[in-house]
């Protein structure tokens, strides 16, 4: 997937539970560096964290990079794992559609919450997802 | 206990402090605990507090409508607290308003409410 260019501004490996939390803060502090508002910040460590558990619940861990892009100022995620991969996306995207323990609700609920997102999955190889965020 | 929650009596009210970096692991002990107590304790209230939370995710919102499940089970009226007004919009966009849980503004509204009623 390539997005637009982007300078790096965080990575968290996603390998444990506690991963999620520390994912959740370092989005939350490069939100802060744009001075973005309480309501758009809290909208998109939400999605942040929604994402990162799913890597970790269902692609079995992988990597969350943060990045800043510029014209116009904001942030950018890239969540990657190597897991099983998501069959059919549509349908995942769907409120009510789970495979786990959850509620069904956190991949079509992220992508409500930010300005752009963008996911590619393929069957055995693993599932990206990106989004964006203007402060 | 953890410490990623932590449960003290205030008023014959269970009070539940959860923190940011609560786990699946944590619940277990969490949702373990706080039966227990209510039953040993007899407490007719308990109070969620989950300000120290910065977001609330449909992870910890399974969490919080499982805890006021157990509670009203056990004849506990539970309110959550602490609720901060940008997760409220977040959580109606998620589809999460949590229908089954009692809320107030803080700890002092929910123990008004739970005296008023006889219940603190």
């Amino acid at each position: 997937m390539s997005g637009p260019p982007a300078q790096p501004a965080g990575r968290v490996e996603l390998r444990q539970e506690r991963d999620v939390a520390a994912a959740r803060i370092a989005v939350s502090k490069a939100m802060d560096a744009l001075n973005a508002r309480a309501l758009r910040k809290t909208r998109f460590v939400t999605a942040v964290s929604e994402i990162a558990r799913n890597a970790l619940d269902h692609g079995g861990g992988g990597v969350l990079e943060i990045y800043r892009l510029d014209r116009p100022r904001r942030i950018m995620i890239r969540c990657s794992d190597q897991g099983p991969g998501i069959a059919d996306i549509d349908q995942a995207m769907t409120d009510g559609f789970s495979t786990a323990r959850s509620m069904g609700k956190g991949l079509g609920g992220a992508r409500r919450l930010v300005d752009a997102f963008r996911i590619e999955s393929r069957v055995g190889a693993g599932t990206t997802i990106e989004m964006e965020a203007n402060p | 206990m953890s410490e990623a929650a932590s449960i003290y009596t205030v008023d014959k009210v269970l009070l539940v402090a959860i923190r940011d970096n609560i786990t699946d692991t944590d619940i277990i002990n969490l949702q373990e605990d706080l039966s227990e107590r209510i039953v040993s304790e007899a407490a007719r209230g308990v109070v969620i507090d989950i300000a120290a939370l910065e977001i609330v995710d449909t992870f910890v919102g399974r969490i919080l409508a499982q805890l006021s499940s157990i509670s009203r089970l056990l004849a506990a009226e539970t309110y959550i607290v602490g609720m901060r007004p940008a997760v409220a919009m977040t959580l109606v966009e998620l589809g999460m308003d949590l229908p089954g849980s009692k809320t107030a503004l803080s700890l002092s509204h929910a123990l008004r409410a739970l005296k008023a009623k006889g219940l603190a």
